[in-house]
């Protein structure tokens, strides 16, 4: 079946800049906050969000992060072929600091377990939230929420949801791929 | 992600090309892990392992469990000095009453060539072979090599010796396999009595005289006399060979290049190697033992991966 685009480049410029004012209005200046994108994916929310911010709104010096989970998922010998690590990116101090966790997509939530067991291995934030361009709602496995989502979608458990970047792909694109009957 | 083309880690003689980048892909990822802060991981919690030392180690047992622990592995450690091995239980009897304890790999060291290999054909286990005999330490090789590429950048088209007793040495093979595997070019130096005839088949080169050999290569491994293999006399003295083949500091000083100095271990300092090289800013000792842990770490997660869990 032919993708449904849920999201065009403009669409998710507008997401962006409005979760990059939402994430000022909570941290202000950004002192005592570090941004922390999950690899691979939510890398590139992380960079747009951090460019947005210095050149949009004249938020300079952002700690940030990128975090990879690969070792903390609970799914390991549980697939097919072992999960391929990414590169960690974590020259920045977390002990009693704000952290944000950024991802492109929110689905199962298990990512997000596994970030939290992950960022333990940097030292002990003061606080975390979530920050999500698309959060699929009712597919949740584990109790956990977004604190900013770009778009919240309604979507069945088998379906697809895809975010191309332009980085990666022609495009700055948000699919949804249903399952083939 | 791919995956490795093997169950078990019988030898380097036994993986392909695309396994060696695998591993090497790997460990660069663990050797970040094992420079944080908290260098533990939670991936194998639900894995139990096994090390089965039939014979003395200090490096490659140390880093084995070290490894399995930052993987957060149950670990358990067998000595066959003081197992019931010494009251004339089989191999297999040893290993199978280790597993009936729902153990799902096994690291074993073993003075008979090939018993990794014989094991792994009779007992349903997961082998990582950490030294048979004289036959193959593949854990070694693949970290002297991760140590190489680390150094230059890749290892192909890369000129490295190996330099000393090949006939008893295990790593000398599992080198020769993995360099050749990769792309190296490899040279074999040492006296002719611990050279093994037609090794030239496995497609290196042998040169007698240590300075051409140093002054042709990029890396040399220096390694040592395994007296304790030696069941007669392969040269006339200690001295002799320290003379003939040993690396003191004049002789790296007179190349007109800077090459980069290996050793597996144990060093025999003042005989195939002296302090001041063994502790010299060219030797990259130190770096090897310490890429020999998320070697290891690269070579369980991987070889783990493919032990599924019961219930799935």
């Amino acid at each position: 079946m032919q993708p449904k685009l849920l999201l065009n480049e403009h669409q998710i410029d507008i997401l962006l800049h409005r979760l990059a004012c939402q994430l000022i209005e909570k941290h202000l200046d950004f002192s005592n906050t570090v941004l922390i994108g999950l690899q691979p994916r939510g890398a590139f929310v992380l960079d747009r969000l951090i460019t947005l911010l210095k050149t949009n709104y004249g938020v300079e010096d952002v700690a940030f992060g990128k975090l990879d989970t690969t070792f903390f998922r609970d799914d390991f010998r549980r697939s097919d072929k072992p999960h391929a690590a990414n590169t960690m990116q974590m020259n920045v101090l977390v002990e009693d600091k704000y952290i944000v966790f950024i991802d492109d997509v929110l689905y199962t939530g298990r990512s997000i377990r596994a970030a939290l067991t992950a960022i333990e291995s940097f030292g002990r934030p003061k606080e975390i939230e979530l920050l999500t361009l698309i959060d699929r709602r009712f597919s949740r496995h584990l109790p956990i929420q977004p604190d900013y989502v770009g778009r919240q979608i309604d979507s069945l458990q088998n379906d697809k949801v895809e975010v191309k970047w332009k980085e990666l792909t022609d495009e700055d694109a948000v699919y949804l791929i249903k399952e083939t009957l | 992600m791919s995956q490795l083309s093997v169950k078990h880690l019988l030898g380097i003689k036994y993986l392909n090309e695309n396994d060696l980048h695998l591993i090497f892909e790997t460990a660069d990822h663990f050797k970040e892990v094992i420079n944080r802060k908290i260098k533990k991981v939670p991936t194998l919690r639900d894995v139990t392992i096994a090390n089965l030392f039939f014979e003395n180690s200090t490096r490659t047992k140390l880093s084995f469990e070290l490894a399995e622990k930052r993987l957060s592995a149950d670990v358990i450690n067998f000595s066959a000095a003081q197992s019931s091995v010494k009251k004339g239980e089989t191999l297999i009897d040893t290993v199978n009453n280790i597993l009936a304890m729902k153990v799902d790999m096994i690291v074993m060291r073993h003075p008979n060539p090939g018993a990794a290999s014989f094991l792994s054909k009779n007992v349903d286990a997961c082998i990582i072979n950490a030294g048979d005999g004289t036959h193959e330490h593949p854990s070694q090789a693949l970290l002297d090599a991760f140590s190489i590429r680390e150094k230059f950048g890749e290892i192909a088209g890369k000129k490295i010796a190996i330099i000393g007793d090949i006939l008893h040495s295990r790593v000398a093979l599992s080198n020769i396999f993995a360099l050749k595997k990769l792309g190296a070019e490899v040279k074999l130096c040492g006296p002719k009595s611990l050279l093994p005839k037609h090794i030239e088949s496995l497609g290196v080169t042998v040169e007698l005289d240590i300075k051409k050999t140093l002054q042709w290569c990029d890396a040399a491994n220096i390694l040592r006399v395994q007296n304790e293999r030696m069941d007669k006399s392969y040269f006339p003295s200690i001295r002799e060979y320290t003379q003939l083949y040993g690396l003191g500091l004049p002789l790296l000083k007179s190349l007109n290049k800077e090459i980069v100095i290996l050793h597996p271990g144990p060093i025999n300092r003042g005989v195939e190697i002296s302090s001041e090289v063994a502790d010299s800013d060219q030797a990259i000792i130190l770096d090897q033992v310490e890429n020999g842990v998320a070697i290891r770490m690269a070579i369980i997660y991987l070889l783990a991966s493919k032990i599924m869990t019961p219930s799935v």
